[in-house]
């Protein structure tokens, strides 16, 4: 490349102006490529949810329980091949700063239902047999140092009291949308509890597996009708409908991030715009020079846009691979509350295209006055 | 000797791409560093407003939460008739025991989406137990009815919530009699019903809370000593504002550092903008630098003009951020508070002071921006300068 040695001196020639431009392009895309993730993330987080597999909550509420009853009905649907439910249970470890998820769940059919979450073989052998035994994400063992077999002490916030566990065992998801720092013990422990206070057997939600994702929508409507006039009406919807409700409920906050995003991003676009057109205005006689020495006009076009083009360049190598790298290595989730945080690959072409507007936004106005020169005004008008 | 600002100001117009650059982008980190603080102080703002510290809310021992909590009927009575309590006009204790749920509702426009409102049950009691109250539309729910009194956050928001017309609870349908306001709290996302009403759709025979005004304001401490130890119930008692401010804490504590790790890593970005400008500002008018230094200025004066000039930028991008920033106040946004699992609309809040800080931040990048440059200037040696 013949004029690589010219462009180099050009950069050079400010180092410092270079130093800055390059690292303010760095920056807006490593904000840009974060704030996107935020968004990704959630919807990915939404999307998250086998077809086979619907949500049963109570109608009225979803805070609200179901009897236990409704177990076997919901398994004689047509279409239903297992069933298995889950309760909320409100938990607060240590200071209570930390929050994660606490589940009381059905073992025997609850894991069976979620090959996602994998747990090896003899943990989960010693956790069926233990009466107080809990399975929990890894996350947690780093958050707080527990160990496999040790006891850990819960206080309930909607069932009072101290709940121990031990932790039988550890799960490692294979989907990152299920967060790694929830923890799950026997449904049985907690309908103990319940019976003492009340009458006990409620579920929180139930999880029905069925037996083709077609058929999700009519088994839905047929569970529905079955217990309409019931005390207790149900709401059935795939996971996938049940999860994104959640996502929703993060309101604006994807609007928020991304009219963030685009103020960055326009910011940083001025910046870069005004130090390429510094440097070109420093460089008229150079142009000049360039022009009575032969340089055609497209040449000179060609030079300064790829002048413009190896900054951003260089800046958004740098910024999108620190977002990507950093998150990955600190498998940064926000408190849990955006498991599987990581730049996806569409953010890092929006990023690359981002660079690229920039170049052009920047480099054009510089590139064409450059082409544009007409060589004796420019002489004159130096000296 | 001073150089006169008015110097600066004409180099400022003599390069005016230049100088309109820096300053928007100064302005656009002005912009959000005001916007994201907004919505912060915003949502602070509902939630500490929520509570009275002449209030008390009691809650099962415990309980992190109204949702989480249950006070039976016996408890609440108890409460009732405690002495701490204050009394109204005609003798009655100024107690409201509260029913606590979470609902769906559909949103306006796109009824598949669901948002979770919160139900609360409430006693006519309650609008003089809490006094930052004012019904905007419309009469008071009635007891034995079901009527609702629809928060002024959710009308528009959600279908159906306009006075006359009815929401669906559980299957029935609620008038809608009227549309309160609660100073911008979160109680303005909520819906209300008459407890006996709604205490049914939960299934059980108990309260979530009970909240009462202090017979003494500053008899808190003795009051939350005398509730907790009395063996006939089991309770915590927090002071209801900082209760409600508690709820907020984790979500304000994100939002403000969100702001912070955003415009500060935005303002860095920013700063480099500055410093280019300058540099380049000063490398074009070394000549004239060094006639004023010829002319006897102090190189300590081109220091103090250079770093005038930079200050100049931000101060005009600061108040170009602060134009930008200033439509979103007033503007609704909505988020779930995790805490409770239920959806609180707030409105970004821009004060003065807020600007204030915003105008401040940017001239202190422009400073920061400028000082290397403007330090470049007065060191310049006068015959190289003109050489």
């Amino acid at each position: 490349m013949r004029f690589f040695p010219m462009l180099r001196a050009n950069l050079l020639r400010s180092k410092k102006r270079t130093f800055f431009t390059i690292a303010s392009v760095a920056l807006a895309l490593f904000l840009f490529a974060s704030l996107r993730t935020v968004v990704t993330t959630l919807a990915n987080n939404s999307q998250f949810g086998s077809a086979r597999r619907l949500v049963t909550t109570n109608s009225t509420g979803f805070v609200l329980p179901l009897p236990l009853a409704y177990a076997n009905r919901l398994q004689a649907v047509p279409g239903v091949e297992s069933v298995t439910w889950a309760n909320w249970f409100g938990g607060r470890y240590g200071d209570g700063k930390r929050f994660f998820a606490t589940f009381a769940v059905k073992a025997e059919s609850y894991f069976a239902m979620y090959p996602e979450m994998q747990i090896p073989a003899d943990q989960q052998a010693a956790f069926m047999r233990d009466r107080m035994g809990a399975i929990v994400g890894a996350r947690l063992l780093t958050i707080f140092g527990w160990k496999v077999g040790q006891n850990v002490t819960l206080q309930g916030t909607i069932f009072p009291g101290d709940w121990t566990f031990t932790i039988d065992g550890v799960y490692t998801p294979t989907d990152k949308s299920i967060g790694d720092d929830a923890m799950m013990f026997h449904y049985e422990y907690l309908d103990e509890y319940m019976k003492k206070t009340g009458p006990g057997g409620l579920a929180g939600w139930y999880i029905v597996e069925i037996d083709h994702p077609d058929h999700a929508a009519q088994i839905g409507q047929s569970i529905d009708a079955m217990f309409r006039s019931s005390p207790d009406p149900t709401k059935t919807g795939t996971e996938k409908a049940f999860n994104a409700s959640f996502a929703t409920m993060w309101g604006n906050v994807s609007l928020l991030m991304n009219t963030i995003g685009m103020a960055v991003v326009f910011a940083i676009l001025l910046v870069t715009a005004n130090a390429m057109m510094m440097s070109a205005r420093e460089r008229i006689r150079e142009v000049a020079v360039l022009k009575t020495i032969g340089f055609s006009d497209a040449r000179l076009f060609g030079l300064v846009m790829l002048e413009a083009g190896l900054i951003t360049t260089i800046g958004a190598v740098i910024g999108l691979g620190a977002a990507k790298l950093l998150y990955r290595v600190t498998n940064f989730s926000a408190m849990g509350f955006l498991p599987g945080f990581d730049v996806s690959r569409s953010t890092l072409f929006w990023g690359a295209g981002i660079a690229l507007v920039l170049m052009l936004a920047s480099g054009f106005a510089p590139a064409w006055r450059a082409a544009r020169l007409p060589v004796v005004t420019a002489l004159r008008s130096v000296e | 000797m001073k150089i006169p600002l008015i110097y600066n100001w004409r180099s400022l117009l003599g390069r005016p791409a230049s100088t309109a650059f820096t300053a928007l982008g100064i302005g656009l980190v002005v912009a959000v560093f005001i916007g994201m603080l907004a919505l912060a102080n915003g949502f602070a703002v509902a939630l500490a407003r929520t509570g009275s510290d002449q209030n008390v809310i009691v809650m099962r021992k415990g309980a992190d939460a109204e949702l989480s909590s249950s006070v039976d009927r016996a408890s609440a009575s108890i409460l009732s008739a405690d002495p701490h309590v204050a009394r109204g006009a005609d003798g009655h204790p100024l107690v409201s025991p509260e029913v606590y749920m979470v609902i769906p509702m559909g949103r306006n426009g796109d009824t598949t989406k669901m948002a979770n409102v919160v139900l609360r049950g409430i006693s006519d009691a309650v609008w003089e137990v809490r006094t930052n109250l004012t019904i905007a539309e419309g009469r008071r729910p009635t007891a034995g009815q079901n009527e609702v009194c629809v928060g002024q956050k959710l009308v528009g928001r959600f279908p159906r919530t306009a006075v006359g017309e009815a929401v669906t609870i559980a299957g029935r349908p609620w008038a809608v009699v009227c549309h309160f306001t609660a100073a911008g709290s979160s109680f303005e996302s909520e819906i209300w019903g008459m407890n006996e009403q709604v205490m049914p759709v939960m299934r059980g025979q108990v309260f979530q809370s009970v909240t009462f005004r202090l017979a003494d304001p500053k008899s808190f401490e003795e009051t939350k000593r005398a509730l907790e130890t009395d063996q006939r119930i089991t309770v915590d008692v927090h002071r209801e504002s900082e209760f409600y401010a508690q709820q907020s804490q984790l979500l304000g504590k994100i939002l403000r550092f969100l702001a912070l790790m955003i415009t500060s890593i935005m303002a860095v970005g920013a700063v480099f903008g500055a410093i280019n400008t300058m540099y380049a500002a000063v490398a074009s008018r070394s000549s004239e630098i060094a006639v004023l230094l010829t002319l006897g200025f102090q190189p300590r004066s081109i220091l103090a003009s250079f770093l005038a000039e930079s200050a100049l930028i931000a101060l005009v991008g600061g108040a170009i951020g602060c134009l930008i920033a200033l439509p979103v106040n007033g503007v609704v946004a909505s988020t779930t508070n995790w805490a409770t699992f239920s959806e609180i609309a707030f409105s970004f809040r821009i004060t003065p002071g807020l600007l204030l800080a915003g105008v401040t931040f940017g001239v202190v990048m422009g400073i920061v921006g400028g000082f290397f440059p403007a330090l470049r200037a007065s060191r310049m040696a006068v015959v190289q300068a003109l050489r």
